[in-house]
This record gives C-alpha cells, structure tokens and sequence, in this order.
C-alpha cells in the first residue's frame, strides 16, 4: 500500500468521487487510515491528547526551519480506525505547510467536497472540530 | 387491550405483530433499510395511546393544575392527579401520596441525596453504592457525601457482572446509613437480587434507594412486595414522554424530608419571616409541574399493564436467549455482562474493532443501537473497555431484528478486516 505521503488533497477528493456507494468510500477512508505513519509511543502523552473526540486521539507537532519558510509538520493517531482516516485528510489537507497557509484552508469547503461529514454522527463531527481546531492553534501560535 | 384467544389455563404469548402495530416509530426506513430499534435502554418508543394522550390534553384541557377555579383547571388537576393514582398502583405503592413526580429518575435520586441525605447524613455515615450504577446514582450520592463529611464505598461486582450478597453483605455495617442500587443494570442488563438486599440492608438499620429506570419497562415492579423505602424511574424509558418521571417514597420517610426546591405550589403559607411548606408530595414539586407528562406517563403504564409484564418477560426472555446464541456465534464478539439472571441487553465488543467504529456501519444498515460507557465508566474500567456497543431490547423488538443486527456485524467484520 503506498504511503500517505505523496498523496495530495485533491487525489483523495478524486478517489471519493471516483467511488459510487457510501460503503466503498467508507473502505477508502480506512484505507487512508491504515496508511498514517507509525506515531512515536513517547508522544503518546497527555499533553497531546486531543479533548473533544470519543474515542483517544493524540496529535503532535515539529517545526520544521530548514527551508527558507518554515512549515509545521503533525501527526497523529487514533485507537478508532475511522478516526485514523480522518486523521489521514487533515494531513494531507494541512501538513508540511507554512502556518499562514494553514490558517488560510478552508477545511469545511473540502470536506463538504468529500460528502463526508453527512455520515459522521454529531459526535464524531464534533471530534473533526476538535482536532481542526488543535491544528489551527498550532498554526495561530507560530504564525 | 382485549386478549381475544385467551386461554383460561396459561398466558398467551404476545403478539409481538400487533404490538409493533401500536409504535408507529418503529415503521420508518433510516439510510433507506427498515428501522431496527435496539436502544430501549438509553429510551424506548412512544405507542399511539400516549401520542394521543398529550395531543388530546393539549387541544382540550390544557391549564394549570391546582389553582385555577375553573373548568379547565379541573379537568387538568383532575387528570394529573390520576396520573399519580396510576403510577401507585403501577408499583403497588399503598398511597398515592407517596409518588412525587419528577423530571425523571435522575431528578427523583438528587432529591433523595440531597433532601433525606442533607437531614441524616453524618461524618462518618456510610453509602453503599454498586459498582453498575447508572453516573445518576452515583455522582448524587457523592455531592451530598462531599457536603456532609458521609462516605460513599462501593459494592464491587463480579467478572459476569453480579453483586455477590455475601460480599455485600459483609460491607453493611452500623454506619450504613442508604444503599443505592439499581434493579436492572442499563449497561450490563444484570438483574439485581434487590428484595433481598433491602432486607439486609433493613437489617443492618439503612433505607435503600432502588433505580428501577431499567427495570420499570420489563418487569413487575412492587414496592409493597420489596419493602424498599425510596424508588425511582422514568417515564420516557417505559414508553411515556421524556421531561417525567416519579420517585417512591416510604410515608414517614417523605414526611419527615425537607423541601428540595423552593416556589409555587409546594408551600403551605408564605410571608417574608417564615414559610410553612405543604405536606408530601406536593412539598417536593415546585411549580408547574409537567402536567401533560404525567398523564402521558399514566397513559404509557396503562399500555403496558394491559399488555401485562408475565407476557412481557417471557417475550423477552425468549429474545434473550435468542440473542445471546446468535451474538456469541459472532467469531471475535465478547458479550460483556453474562449475568445468571439478565435483562435482554447485550453489551459488546468486537476484537480489534473499536465500538466507535462500529456504530457508524450499524446505523448505516437502519440499526439503531448506542455506543459509549453508558454513563457506567466504573463498569467499563472494571472490564478494562473503553466502551461497549449495545443492544437493548423491548418487547417490540423481534428475533428476525436479531438476526439484522448478526448480519450488520458481519458487514463490519467485513469491513475492518
């Protein structure tokens, strides 16, 4: 399976638009989910954690400044497998980016591209916010 | 409701098809697949009789109770009091006067902790509160603890999730002041030894609270035959509305207790140097009342008595077994809460499958069922889970609806493999 990297935002509106029933799209969001790099156990911590999700989550973050901008690089991970996807899109939707160009994502657009949320129940939406949410205050804090 | 092939020598089964006939909840389509209804525990369906209730108080005798001179008012205070002769009689209580109506059975339990608790409660004092308790009848029991120096120690259960008596019996002593426990458990479906736990616990010197809220849907409940002193429940989870509910109380008890809230309706006089408060159990209910959920309430129970609960425990313990043969068929699933004597709720989870994950192909295939620690987290940390699905099932539900939801987890395993 490849990996994430390398896929962009727009490959994976392609694939969903590509897939015709909500359960083969369902299967490509765990797809995407299995595809996440390994999250390192020691960021496993409490101060990653991200409030708001029913099932665990934990997100953390590195500048990176070698470039002539600097750009955030995230990760994170879940103990629920369509969480994992969702993890996925954000992502690819926002990683390696300069935190104004993060903050200038309007995220909301692309999910409703990806007929997504319709399918999240109110809690799991509410879980999205909460990790989008955690990104742009990452991006807010170095911008 | 009439039994029309009534056998003079034994009950007849229920005709789950023409009880089904009287939800109309229950025939919609959810994600274009027919609606399979397994949330009883968290709250069950209307049937017409009680949609038609609150509809007729609302277009012909709406007012409000107790004080208007008019006919209107009469009709209401009329209907509203029978509404509490009905819930008596539905717990075999002795005297209406000994059902104060509520919000509902979380609402009945914090008047409990905080009006019996907050005048007998001492440093020291003891309350027994089971490990399966419903967050309602455990985080009351700690506020009044925290503000009366009272200890709140807890019945622990076993791996199938029961209360050993031995053990708890050995946790009663002479500062146990109340035992709180929940009859059937909403998260595990345990059915409690309750009457012989108020009688040991009678005998140690503690009154005993009893959460009937799961139990009031399935079973008889009599608060005569049990001998408890306090029991709560609510309507919305024995096909009434949501918003009411009613709590039991022993005479003296509920005599004896201070008000809970202050305003209309609960005094007796009122000047700025003193209030004098009405006797039970209109002291316990400030203000409007919700007058048209007690008598949907009335009606609901009405339903059910006249379905009557020997038909209704047989059905469903049919369904029982019938599910839990079929779920354990399940390669991978553990059913979490395998009591000897058990409601018909299953608690689940799937190997390697997290139940956040489930929930959404489950409702994708029209199977309405709830995921989370059920407001029981000291239960899901007992079993080291974050969370279970589960099934719960009411005398409306059918084993062809089992069979659904076998196959929807199959579509999961599917799925995530």
């Amino acid at each position: 399976m490849p990996a994430l990297q390398g896929l962009t935002i727009d490959d994976i509106t392609a694939g969903f638009d590509f897939l015709e029933d909500w359960e083969q799209r369902f299967s490509y969001l765990l797809d995407l989910g299995k595809k996440l790099p390994e999250f390192p156990e020691d960021a496993r911590t409490e101060d990653n954690k991200v409030h708001g999700c029913q099932s665990q989550v934990w997100l953390h973050a590195k500048m990176r400044t070698d470039n002539n901008t600097p750009t955030i690089h995230f990760q994170a991970v879940s103990d629920a497998h369509i969480v994992n996807g969702l993890i996925a899109i954000l992502m690819t939707l926002y990683n390696d980016k300069s935190p104004a160009d993060m903050l200038a994502i309007d995220y909301q657009a692309v999910f409703n591209q990806l007929d997504l949320e319709q399918h999240l129940s109110p809690t799991r939406r509410n879980g999205l916010h909460a990790m989008v949410q955690r990104i742009r205050t990452l991006a807010e804090q170095h911008a | 409701m009439t039994v029309a092939k009534s056998q003079p020598t034994h009950t007849p089964a229920l005709d789950v098809e023409r009880v089904r006939g009287d939800f109309p909840a229950l025939y919609q389509r959810v994600h274009d697949k027919p609606l399979v209804y397994l949330d009883n525990a968290a709250t069950s369906q209307k049937p017409q009789a009680v949609i038609d209730t609150l509809d007729d108080y609302y277009r012909r005798y709406n007012a409000n109770v107790h004080r208007g001179l008019h006919k209107l008012a009469e009709l209401a205070t009329e209907a509203y009091e029978h509404a509490r002769i009905t819930v008596a009689r539905f717990l075999n209580a002795p005297d209406a006067k000994q059902i104060v109506f509520t919000r509902g059975c979380t609402e009945a339990i914090n008047l409990v902790a905080a009006s019996w608790g907050g005048a007998n409660l001492k440093p020291g004092d003891e309350i027994l509160v089971s490990q399966m308790e419903h967050h309602s009848n455990i985080v009351p029991w700690q506020l009044i603890a925290e503000k009366t120096g009272a200890k709140v120690v807890m019945i622990p259960i076993d791996e199938r999730g029961q209360i050993n008596l031995d053990t708890y019996h050995a946790l009663l002593n002479d500062k146990t002041r109340l035992v709180a426990v929940t009859a059937v458990s909403n998260s595990l479906g345990t059915i409690n030894p309750i009457k012989k736990m108020i009688e040991l616990a009678h005998a140690a010197g503690a009154v005993v609270l009893v959460d009937a809220a799961q139990a009031a849907p399935h079973m008889a409940v009599d608060v005569t035959d049990l001998d408890v002193d306090f029991l709560a429940f609510s309507g919305h989870k024995v096909f009434g509305p949501t918003g009411i509910g009613a709590l039991y109380g022993r005479a003296e008890l509920l005599e004896a207790m201070p008000p809970y809230q202050g305003g209309g309706e609960m005094i007796e006089q009122v000047t700025f140097e003193k209030t004098t408060f009405a006797a039970a159990p209109t002291r316990f209910e400030a203000g409007t009342p919700h007058i048209a959920g007690a008598i949907g309430l009335a009606a609901a129970l009405n339903y059910v008595t006249a379905i009557g609960f020997d038909k209704i425990v047989t059905y469903e313990n049919e369904l029982l077994a019938y599910g839990t043969e079929a779920l354990q068929a399940v390669e991978g699933l553990t059913l979490i809460g395998t009591a000897e004597h058990k409601a018909a709720v299953f608690s689940f989870t799937l190997d390697g499958i997290h139940p956040y994950d489930m929930s959404p192909v489950l409702d994708h295939e029209g199977i309405a069922i709830r995921t989370g620690h059920h407001c029981t987290q000291p239960v899901m940390d007992k079993f080291a889970i974050p969370a279970t699905v589960r099934a719960s099932l009411s005398f409306y539900n059918t084993p062809a609806e089992i069979d659904a939801l076998v196959s929807a987890l199959q579509k999961v395993k599917s799925l995530f493999s």
